[in-house]
């Protein structure tokens, strides 16, 4: 009876998931199965293919150091805000919320300002002499890398901060009364402590800097094309949708892969954790 | 008594926070210029740019299809992810544990891979209007943030409260509507906002499911940039800013927002 119930209320939402999102992605990944060419074609045109595997190999890139920059970046940050006294901490949590809550398009464009051939580094640089003639800085992937980590610093500090407010202050000051430099206090207090923090916030920046659009076709443009970009031109500007379809089936397969392997290093790593 | 920071941690965060806010600021003054180009600091302050929005009739019209879009799609993922968060905190013991990871699938997903198969396997495979299959997307996307906000403050709810109205002859929906919905209408109030936030900002699956007929405001301005790269694209970011402060403003008044970091 109590199954009964339990599922008549969670059907609505569960039929709504399985009919419109896991039966058409699956869909499109068995499509790229069924080729005339035979099973594995449009894999073996992908792999084959020198720009494609440039394009993925760039995406991974930039994914990568997005991902360590924000890190260390957030780590720091989380770390300063979750040990603020009460109402620097409010005023610092909101400023952290607000850029995330402002979309990808509108966080994009202001680099495109800041950026720009005629933008306001460039002309900065120019007004105080240090450069001669503006430099190419838009299109760049040094570019796309800088908005990414603009994007995902916020989401990794309030990932963080939680984490990193849960350990308790004595337990540092225990720390460092014990002798220990604060550096070893980081190390062998702090951090261990925030590793499965550290873990979720990576998966998330990965993933999403892995299968962004509007941030890499914004700053970096044709000569930056990433996966995501790339499943775009293919579907929308050239109609190979078999193409379009392996380079989605490829993006999953590698996001849940990393899902997968962070989620199990994080329970490797401390059995308590999620 | 808190521990105490070095000085170059803190310095280094406060960069943090400058290098957070100031391009939003920027986006700002150079909406406010008098220029026809981009520019900052603005030369001279106007507010034609922001006229110009309400001149250009793709703006209001995927201003329009936006919000209808937020507000529709975030009511169905209320109407279908309250039931599913309350069966899944209930009667935990009687379903299986893939039921919940199903619900976090659409994060999990790509929203591009997402996108394309509801236009591939959906809307061109089934003739569905285009406006639908949008409304679909947005649904199943912000789902995991309905399922998840309201599965936290059912968490602390006492479900004896709710068998007590039952055994006391309370009908089954007049106790959800006068015992649950109350004791969860933070919980509702929070994924109601992020939910609209996270629709109206939404490229990545719209950028599939939007055409010539029907766009969304944030595909209409990267359209728009392709072709002009004008303050009016500036103007329009600082639309969706002061939505975003409105909102977070609500969200201060009824929940407080350290909430959101939890």
């Amino acid at each position: 009876m109590k199954r009964f119930a339990g599922w008549s209320l969670a059907s609505p939402a569960t039929l709504a998931v399985v009919i419109f999102l896991v039966l058409p992605v699956l869909a499109t990944i068995i499509t790229t199965f069924l080729t005339p060419a035979g099973p594995l074609a449009p894999y073996l045109g992908f792999f084959g293919s020198g720009f494609r595997r440039t394009v993925l190999w760039r995406t991974i890139q930039i994914s990568l150091i997005t991902t360590v920059i924000a890190l260390f970046v957030g780590f720091i940050t989380a770390y300063v805000v979750s040990r603020s006294p009460g109402w620097l901490k409010s005023i610092l949590i909101i400023a952290a919320v607000f850029p995330l809550l402002t979309g990808v398009v509108v966080r994009s464009f202001a680099w495109m300002i800041i950026l720009g051939k005629n933008g306001i580094l460039n002309g900065a640089l120019v007004g105080s002499g240090i450069i001669a003639e503006p430099m190419t800085m838009l299109y760049t992937q040094g570019a796309v890398i800088v908005a990414m980590v603009y994007l995902f610093v916020p989401l990794m500090v309030l990932t963080l901060v939680g984490v990193l407010e849960s350990i308790p202050d004595d337990l540092i000051q225990a720390s460092a009364s014990l002798g220990a430099k604060p550096m070893a206090t980081f190390t062998q207090v702090i951090l261990p402590l925030a590793v499965p923090g550290l873990i979720v916030g990576a998966v998330l920046v990965f993933t999403g800097s892995f299968t962004a659009y509007a941030t890499p076709q914004l700053l970096g443009g044709e000569s930056q094309m990433v996966m995501g970009t790339l499943m775009y031109q293919q579907a929308m500007v050239t109609f190979d949708w078999v193409s379009a379809s392996t380079i989605a089936a490829i993006m999953v397969v590698i996001t849940i892969a990393i899902v997968l392997l962070m989620t199990r290093m994080a329970k490797r790593l401390n059995p308590m954790a999620i | 008594m808190t521990t105490k920071l070095h000085p170059a941690l803190i310095a280094f965060t406060a960069l943090v926070f400058v290098f957070l806010i100031g391009p939003l600021i920027i986006v700002v003054g150079a909406a406010l210029s008098d220029t026809t180009y981009l520019t900052f600091p603005p030369q001279g302050l106007s507010l034609r740019w922001f006229e110009n929005i309400f001149e250009i009739s793709a703006f209001r019209r995927t201003i329009i299809t936006s919000l209808q879009i937020a507000f529709l799609s975030t009511f169905i993922a209320l109407l279908i992810g309250i039931p599913a968060a309350y069966a899944l905190n209930r009667y935990r013991i009687q379903l299986p544990g893939w039921l919940s990871t199903l619900f976090v699938l659409p994060i999990l997903v790509p929203e591009l891979v997402l996108g394309f198969s509801l236009l591939k396997n959906v809307a061109v495979q089934f003739n569905a209007p285009i406006y639908l299959s949008l409304v679909v997307g947005h649904s199943l996307l912000v789902l995991p943030y309905v399922v998840r906000v309201i599965s936290a403050s059912l968490a602390s709810f006492d479900f004896s409260i709710e068998e007590a109205a039952i055994s006391l002859g309370s009908p089954p929906l007049k106790t959800f509507f006068t015992i649950l919905l109350p004791n969860v209408r933070s919980g509702v109030i929070a994924a109601f906002i992020l939910s609209f936030i996270t629709s109206i900002n939404d490229v990545s699956i719209s950028i599939f499911l939007t055409g010539p007929g029907i766009s969304t405001l944030p595909i209409q301005i990267l359209a728009h940039m392709e072709q002009f790269f004008d303050p009016t694209v500036a103007s329009v970011s600082v639309l969706l800013m002061a939505l975003t402060v409105a909102v977070m403003a609500i969200v201060e008044r009824t929940l407080g927002l350290t909430f959101l970091a939890k």
